[in-house]
């Protein structure tokens, strides 16, 4: 089922970002340590590591989420449709619109399930009445929900299930049509029958948009993921085709961390 | 290092709780007497003369307070119109915006002096302010020291209810692409409502038993609150003056204002348990 990268496959996909001599800083805390990966397009790559080793700092720096707090800051370049978003230039409302992000724990907003599928589809676009309930309706199939939730479309969000409203959060961002899925932590906070259905959500994802998935679980990471990285206290210690990282890693941190021998 | 012996723990326990129970007994008692009084002298005065007719001249038995009641209720109308819209504003700048910037702690501290200022301060403020440059009392004096005492109640809570709003949901709305602005007030806010409206619900209940600002504002009236720009009848003076008055039938009436007072602002706090147990059995996720 997983059609796994090669390590040549890496080299020769165009890559959807590109990034270089990323650093990253908490205040005086430097956290992220000359960050250097190419995400290959509409691939699925999963970023494993032990706790506290950067994964969420990295991708956060993606859509620039990271800048509503005035304390952190980054450094170096992160190329994404060859444009280093990292300028000032950018516009931050047009990236993240291109690049959607789901969170450890379900964010629904305190609004129905309608509302929170329509509320990114209403921040871009200028849609009709019937359009924005077609669209809607796509979105909501697209993440796998549709069938649960086409007779409750009207009540609160808050409502449905920690792992349905994971799916919502799934649909939403992909409402907004983004190019790039960054996910941290997607199945932490849901049961196993609920993570299987995003993990193959995550599957039909591959098709047409690049994830990057932010994972603790090894065995997720295996199944899900084309590609994968290793992190290690700030540093990007290994990159290649998940089957490779996993049968045959070239450093022995890697090799330590997926064998269980730390993390 | 020598266990502590559990005698000797059971024995601080009891000394505790030997202390702080009769405390706890003692501030209930004080209530359930004030309530008690209040509502054992006060029951008499309400009948329906009470909430419709214009006080009689001093000495003459019946009449009402209807006009103190309708200026109680405009003047905290227009205190809430006022001081709602500002203190939620500043709320918002102070949890979104300002956070640790200088003006905002500024800002938090003056906050927290205006908390604990007397009200008569600000009844003697607005004196100056506005009665001694109009050249007389008025409602919308009164009203306007009612705003600045609940200003500070609404802006707190408004900052400790945005507070309690977890990043990841300001988060995720920046991360969809929605502006600043537009993320606090569609989600942020929405997110906050029942503790907001608590806020200002406490707020209300707050200044709707003030006197000291009103005497020196909107002062007291016998007859109709017209208009807002002239000395405006309210409950609260209504109370001071009629219980100082040698007329029995006044100081009737000023109890069965202090009950109309005390049932109008348990009403208001239990509205807002109300809404705040609501939010705790809601809350944004799971
Ligand atoms: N807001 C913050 N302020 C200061 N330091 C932070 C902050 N967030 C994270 N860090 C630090 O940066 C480092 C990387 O954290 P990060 O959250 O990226 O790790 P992670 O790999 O995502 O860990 P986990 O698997 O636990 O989610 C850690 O040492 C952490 O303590
Ligand atoms: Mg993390």
């Amino acid at each position: 089922m997983n059609r796994a990268g090669s390590a040549e496959e890496a080299r020769s996909l165009p890559s959807k970002v590109s990034v270089r001599n990323l650093n990253f800083y908490y205040g005086g805390q430097q956290a992220l340590f000359d960050n250097n990966i190419d995400i290959p397009e509409k691939r699925v790559t999963a970023i494993i590591g032990p706790s506290g080793c950067g994964k969420s700092t990295h991708i956060r720096v993606y859509n620039r989420i990271y800048e509503l707090y005035r304390t952190h800051r980054a450094e170096g370049q992160v190329v994404i449709d060859g444009k280093n978003i990292l300028l000032p230039s950018v516009d931050l409302i047009d990236l993240r619109k291109r690049v959607g992000m789901i969170f450890q724990r379900p964010t629904p907003f305190p609004m129905t399930i309608f509302d929170n599928i329509a509320y990114g589809l209403k921040l871009h676009y200028r849609v009709g009445r019937t359009e924005l309930s077609d669209r809607v309706e796509d979105a909501l199939k697209r993440g796998a929900l549709w069938d649960e939730v086409k007779d409750k479309l009207g009540e609160p969000a808050n409502a449905l299930s920690g792992g349905q409203q994971q799916r919502l959060c799934i649909a939403r961002a992909i409402a907004t049509e983004p190019e790039l899925i960054l996910m941290d932590e997607p199945c932490s906070a849901i049961d196993p029958v609920a993570t299987a259905k995003i993990e193959d959500l995550i599957q039909t994802l591959r098709d047409n948009y690049t994830v990057v998935l932010v994972t603790h679980n090894m065995q997720q990471a295996a199944r899900v993921s084309d590609f994968t990285a290793f992190f290690y206290k700030g540093y990007i210690i290994e990159f290649g085709a998940t089957k490779q990282i996993f049968t045959n890693p070239a450093e022995r941190e890697t090799e330590d961390y997926i064998t269980g021998r730390f993390g | 290092m020598r266990l502590r012996s559990r005698t000797q723990r059971k024995v601080a326990d009891r000394a505790a709780r030997v202390v702080m129970v009769p405390a706890a007994l003692a501030g209930i008692a004080v209530l359930a007497w004030i309530l008690w009084e209040v509502i054992s002298r006060g029951a008499g005065a309400l009948n329906l003369d009470f909430f419709t007719q214009l006080p009689t001249p001093p000495g003459m038995e019946g009449g009402g307070l209807a006009n103190a009641i309708l200026g109680t209720l405009l003047m905290t109308v227009l205190a809430t119109v006022i001081g709602t819209p500002v203190g939620l504003m500043a709320g918002i700048y102070l949890a979104e915006f300002g956070t640790t910037s200088r003006l905002a702690t500024a800002v938090r501290f003056t906050t927290n002096l205006l908390m604990g200022t007397p009200s008569i301060i600000v009844g003697i403020f607005v004196y100056a302010l506005i009665v001694l440059r109009t050249g007389h009392f008025s409602g919308w004096a009164g009203g306007v020291a009612l705003a600045i005492l609940m200003l500070p109640v609404v802006l707190r809570t408004t900052e400790d209810m945005l507070n309690l709003v977890p990043d990841e949901l300001r988060e995720s709305a920046l991360a969809l692409g929605a502006p600043r602005w537009r993320a606090t007030l569609t989600v942020v806010f929405r997110a906050a409502k029942t503790g907001l409206v608590t806020g200002i619900l406490l707020a209300v209940a707050r200044v709707s038993g003030e006197t000291a600002p009103l005497l020196f504002t909107a002062l007291n009236s016998f007859y109709w609150p017209e208009t807002i720009s002239e000395p405006t009848a309210n409950l609260t003076v209504t109370i001071f003056n009629y219980a100082m008055s040698p007329y029995a039938d006044w100081q009737q009436k000023a109890w069965g204002a202090s009950l109309l007072i005390t049932v109008g602002i348990l009403i208001v706090t239990v509205l807002s348990r109300f809404t705040l147990r609501d939010r705790k059995s809601r809350t944004w996720s799971r």
